[in-house]
């Protein structure tokens, strides 16, 4: 056989093991649905009766304003989900064991990216489904759907192959504190829960141009119809930029020696 | 620098296993269709691991200082030192997880340099830390193993069953590795190493931390390994592991190896053997004191220790010097120094002062 059949074969015997972590401790994906519904009561709750401030989108209701915001916090959520996982095995020695064994070397990594992206999807899906049962009434024909799922899908992909190298980095778990803060509150300081121009001064100007806004008002356009300004060829850009980045850093940190 | 030659005619009972020159001591057929998996055995290979000059510094402080070994195939060679001497950072290089700054390595016939993934097909690594999946349970573990060395479905499950049966793992096939003891772990550990039936395997500190009777079971383990004709280097702390396990030891300290040769070689090369004369009364010590000067005495326990090689010929002249005296020996016991004695006579002072006395001794 191919080195090419054996790097399939290889990671999806990591995928595997990836997966079945999961299925063996389901509440890491029941609390990756739950926290994000939780938020979009809490906002809906909190903010629904804000309609008039939504500017631009206020013929929308509230919740269709804010499920794309809670798409891509649920995507933030899983990708520190990974940044765990893969810290676990590094520090407890199983990725020193892959290493000294004949196996592609991609595969490792592989298997974390592939089962982080199916898991990650099934939470999104299922985050989507209890905000139509909450009222969430997307406007958009199966081929808006299918760009939207793709584009998280993109998303997915950027936020997990950052978590990686995060995962890989840290000495211990309390070390992906940043990076778990990072990706949990920046969805905060975008346009999901309030538009940008409603914010003042620094912290606009930030919300506007952080990568999660594009991508979150890219996500509303497909979903709910409202305009997107021509913000799709950003919010792609941004998530292969952010894949790439991370892809390459995660390559070097495990190719790197073991000098530490 | 101190050399390990392997010495068939040292090599206990393994060494009828695996002394013949003839033919590579390779047990089962390797020849998986992986790239690089058996190329190295078809040859006549008599050294299973070799390096020269090997050296490594992490940030600046050097680590491994120019270090020569061979371990013979077959046999089992133990990497003894205190923590920080450079064992585990050999191990990492020979098994190439980290790569060395100089020297060159061979594994298995292959340079550890330019040909890693030939050199892992060969390989075994069980490190000081098990490195066992705990979300996983323990079969669960061997088959993922089994699944990444290609094995097919059937073979891989005969394999997990019978390693679990042999480790004593079986009525705990179906639990996750993290409700394991420290015993069950390392088992499961070295039995996912076996999975790939690999001819060389690294044991880091295998028996580190664990309990007497999980660690006499691991050197059961190990010595049916050896009987199989595989090849072990096992880095140990514990001097009373290397005397029974390896055929060959080097001791290593700050980075270099300071003494190396068999257990009993390298307790021949440090002062210390005494015969122990026990006497009935003081008159009988005074007495032998008298005749055979140059002893040490024990008042409280009415001994006498006297500087011997502890060989039969000197026993007998000893006793015979003393049957012409009134001392009447009670009890004669012969002292041999253990590996301990060897430790530290060459490790408790710093490196340089023991190295000459080292060369004299050889």
């Amino acid at each position: 056989m191919t080195t090419l059949t054996f790097a399939v074969q290889d990671s999806a015997t990591m995928t595997r093991r990836s997966l079945r972590h999961v299925l063996r401790y389901p509440v890491t994906l029941v609390v990756s649905v739950a926290v994000p519904v939780l938020l979009l009561l809490l906002f809906v709750g909190v903010f629904g009766a804000l309609k008039a401030g939504l500017g631009a989108g206020s013929h929308v209701s509230y919740i269709d304003y804010v499920v794309p915001g809670i798409i891509v916090m649920t995507a933030g959520y899983g990708s520190s989900v990974t940044a765990q996982s893969v810290n676990r095995d590094s520090t407890e020695g199983i990725i020193g064991r892959f290493r000294t064994m004949a196996i592609s070397p991609a595969s490792v990594l592989n298997g974390h990216v592939a089962s982080a992206l199916a898991r990650t999807l099934v939470s999104v899906a299922l985050v989507i489904g209890i905000a139509i049962g909450l009222g969430f009434r997307p406007t958009a024909d199966a081929g808006r759907w299918l760009a939207a799922a793709g584009l998280t899908a993109l998303l997915v992909l950027a936020l997990t192959w950052l978590a990686v190298p995060f995962g890989l980095a840290a000495k211990t778990a309390e070390g992906l504190t940043g990076f778990i803060l990072i990706v949990q509150l920046l969805p905060f300081i975008s346009s999901a829960f309030v538009p940008p121009d409603q914010m003042s001064g620094p912290v606009r100007w930030f919300a506007a141009h952080q990568p999660f806004t594009p991508v979150i008002d890219t996500l509303r356009g497909l979903l709910t119809g409202t305009p997107a300004d021509g913000s799709a060829l950003a919010a792609v850009a941004w998530c292969a930029g952010l894949a790439l980045a991370g892809y390459l850093w995660a390559r070097v940190l495990f190719r790197r020696n073991l000098n530490r | 620098m101190a050399t390990v030659k392997p010495d068939p005619s040292n090599g206990g009972t393994v060494g009828a296993a695996s002394g013949s020159p003839a033919g590579p001591a390779v047990p089962a057929p390797r020849d998986r269709g992986r790239p690089g998996r058996g190329d190295g055995g078809r040859g006549s290979m008599t050294s299973a691991i070799t390096a020269a000059g090997l050296r490594k510094s992490f940030g600046g402080k050097v680590v491994l200082d120019g270090i020569d070994l061979e371990v013979g195939a077959g046999t089992t060679f133990s990497l003894l030192g205190p923590n920080g001497a450079g064992k585990t950072t050999t191990v990492q290089i020979m098994s190439t997880l980290v790569q060395a700054d100089g020297g060159e390595v061979r594994v298995a016939g292959h340079d550890v340099a330019r040909d890693p993934a030939a050199v892992r097909a060969a390989i075994g690594v069980t490190g000081q830390f098990s490195a066992v999946d705990n979300l996983l349970t323990g079969e669960e573990n061997l088959l993922l193993m089994a699944d990444l060395h290609h094995l097919d479905r059937a073979e891989g499950r005969r394999r997990a069953a019978g390693l679990l049966d042999k480790f004593d793992l079986a009525d705990a096939a179906s639990k996750t590795a993290a409700t394991y003891s420290g015993g069950m772990r390392r088992r499961l550990d070295l039995a996912m190493t076996l999975i790939g039936d690999p001819r060389i395997i690294f044991l880091d500190e295998p028996t580190t931390g664990l309990d007497p009777r999980s660690r006499r079971m691991m050197w059961q383990i190990i010595r049916k390994l050896v009987a199989g004709g595989v090849t072990i280097f096992l880095t140990t702390q514990q001097l009373d592991e290397a005397d029974e396990l390896a055929d060959q030891v080097a001791v290593l300290d700050h980075g270099k190896v300071v003494a190396a040769g068999s257990p009993e070689e390298l307790k021949r090369s440090i002062p210390g053997a005494h015969v122990r004369l026990h006497f009935a009364g003081i008159t009988g010590l005074d007495a032998a004191e008298r005749a055979l000067g140059g002893a040490f005495r024990h008042d409280d326990t009415l001994t006498l220790e006297v500087p011997s090689d502890g060989g039969a010929v000197a026993v007998r002249e000893l006793l015979n010097r003393l049957g012409d005296t009134a001392a009447e020996v009670d009890e004669v016991s012969v002292h041999t120094p253990d590996l301990d004695d060897v430790f530290f006579a060459l490790t408790g002072r710093p490196t340089a002062a023991t190295t000459p006395e080292l060369e004299n001794a050889r």
